[in-house]
């Protein structure tokens, strides 16, 4: 059993889906912070069978975790604060993903515009579409692709 | 300041304005010659559409505006590789209005958000034509007195239509409306118009494939064009273009006062023995076209005439 030490400040997402926990390293742009980060892949889980879990120690309004909900809302975010769980977020489909994702549509203006921020808008919550703000074109969240 | 980009950017109450300006545009066009003096509209036509580019200039030239812009990618900024955003930024400090067509879907949006001056989509890609849908909407409340309690049937390609796809979505917003979608099954109404727009707002519609079958109860007929490279097989193409060609025979079993609309260039799909019958539309709907732009720009420029 592999033990990592508790953290002082900052979240512990728990219940990622086996093998995710990379791609939520890059989104949440955690390469870019200077803090330290535990990426444990392939845990045990009664629930899932195994999971990744990321423990991150920065100060709490540091992360922004809209994208979370967009990846999968079912991860569970934990906000430490003095050594204690001291909230479990719930997570929501995000209305607005920026440069996260990218329009796949070639007849798109975003293929070809200089540097321009990948969007895409919730437009269907129920059925949890996305459509790029420019084209339209739809994109499924990553559970449901 | 405001863009159009769709034709569902306007509310009811606003579309009900523009298109009754439009309406004392025609009725009254001295009142408006002048109007637009001293302004210029921009048209920036990343491809060539000689029938919209025309439409939006002549609209300013009746306004007492003038134009200036390029028809053709090949002959703008954009050969050498500049993008919209920088376009838009160096045409804002040469007019007042822009009417941008380009063949990348949601190219006027990024024009827009930087723009100092209005932009009109005038067609980008396969995605939206707003123009085109206040075109249609004008024609039929102009000719028909109002957008409810109508049947509609739409002919033709319904799958790559976005035309129809526009009109559909905004006539939807009006009581009493009921479509008769006719097609071949190859370019039937795509099912995100069927379920997620007709279905989903309680919308009466039937599907057909043979024109005639529906004539008879049709308020208006909106007629697109067929291509033969849409079909999977040559055999299908030849046993079924003709229930998609208007001709005088299938125009006798329609109501008498019935409108056939078209959003041009037609090419064979309505036989020209029709244009004479007064329920042909089309080209009255070219002219409606240069009245609801003349509205649109003076609207977006928040010009008032007394």
């Amino acid at each position: 059993m592999l033990n990592i030490s508790g953290i002082h400040e900052g979240f512990v997402l728990d219940h990622i889906q086996a093998g995710m926990s990379l791609r939520i390293y890059h989104d949440l742009k955690l390469d870019e912070l200077d803090c330290t980060v535990a990426i444990i892949k392939n845990a045990r889980s009664e629930k899932m069978g195994k999971k990744d879990i990321l423990k991150v120690e920065c100060p709490i309004e540091a992360l922004d975790l809209d994208i979370l909900g967009f990846i999968d809302h079912n991860i569970t975010v934990n906000v430490i604060k003095d050594d204690m769980i001291v909230e479990k977020k719930e997570l929501h489909l995000p209305r607005q993903i920026k440069n996260v994702i990218v329009c796949k549509n070639p007849r798109c203006i975003t293929s070809i515009e200089q540097e321009l921020d990948q969007i895409f808008l919730l437009t269907d919550e129920k059925r949890e579409i996305y459509r790029c703000k420019y084209c339209e074109e739809k994109f499924r969240s990553p559970k449901r692709k | 300041m405001r863009h159009l980009m769709s034709p569902l950017d306007f509310s009811v109450e606003e579309l009900d304005a523009l298109l009754d300006l439009a309406n004392d545009i025609e009725a009254h066009p001295q009142k408006y010659a002048h109007a637009c003096a001293g302004k210029k509209l921009a048209t920036c036509f990343y491809e060539p559409s000689t029938r919209t580019r025309l439409s939006f200039e002549a609209a300013m030239l009746n306004l007492g505006g003038s134009v200036l812009g390029f028809s053709s990618a090949d002959s703008s900024s954009a050969a050498k590789g500049e993008s919209v955003s920088d376009t838009i930024r160096v045409i804002s400090c040469y007019a007042d209005i822009c009417a941008m067509r380009h063949p990348k879907e949601g190219a006027p949006l990024v024009a827009s958000q930087k723009s100092l001056i209005p932009v009109i989509n005038a067609g980008d890609g396969g995605h939206q034509h707003p123009t085109q849908t206040l075109t249609d909407l004008l024609t039929i409340r102009s000719l028909r007195g109002e957008l409810g309690n109508l049947t509609i049937g739409l002919c033709g390609d319904l799958k790559f239509g976005r035309t129809v796809h526009s009109l559909i979505n905004a006539l939807i917003r009006y009581p009493g409306i009921r479509f008769v979608l006719i097609s071949p099954e190859e370019l039937r109404i795509p099912s995100y118009i069927r379920e997620d727009v007709l279905t989903a707002n309680g919308i009466p519609f039937t599907e057909m494939e043979r024109l005639e079958d529906a004539m008879a109860d049709l308020d208006i007929l909106y007629m697109t064009r067929v291509q033969r490279e849409r079909f999977f097989n040559e055999e299908d193409y030849v046993r079924l273009k003709d229930f998609y060609i208007l001709t005088k025979s299938k125009m006798a079993l329609a109501k008498k006062d019935m409108l056939v609309l078209h959003p041009l260039p037609r090419v064979n799909e309505i036989s020209v023995e029709v244009d004479d019958d007064p329920r042909a539309a089309y080209f009255r709907q070219a002219q409606y076209g240069v009245y609801v732009r003349m509205a649109l720009i003076l609207t977006l420029l928040e010009i008032t005439v007394d």
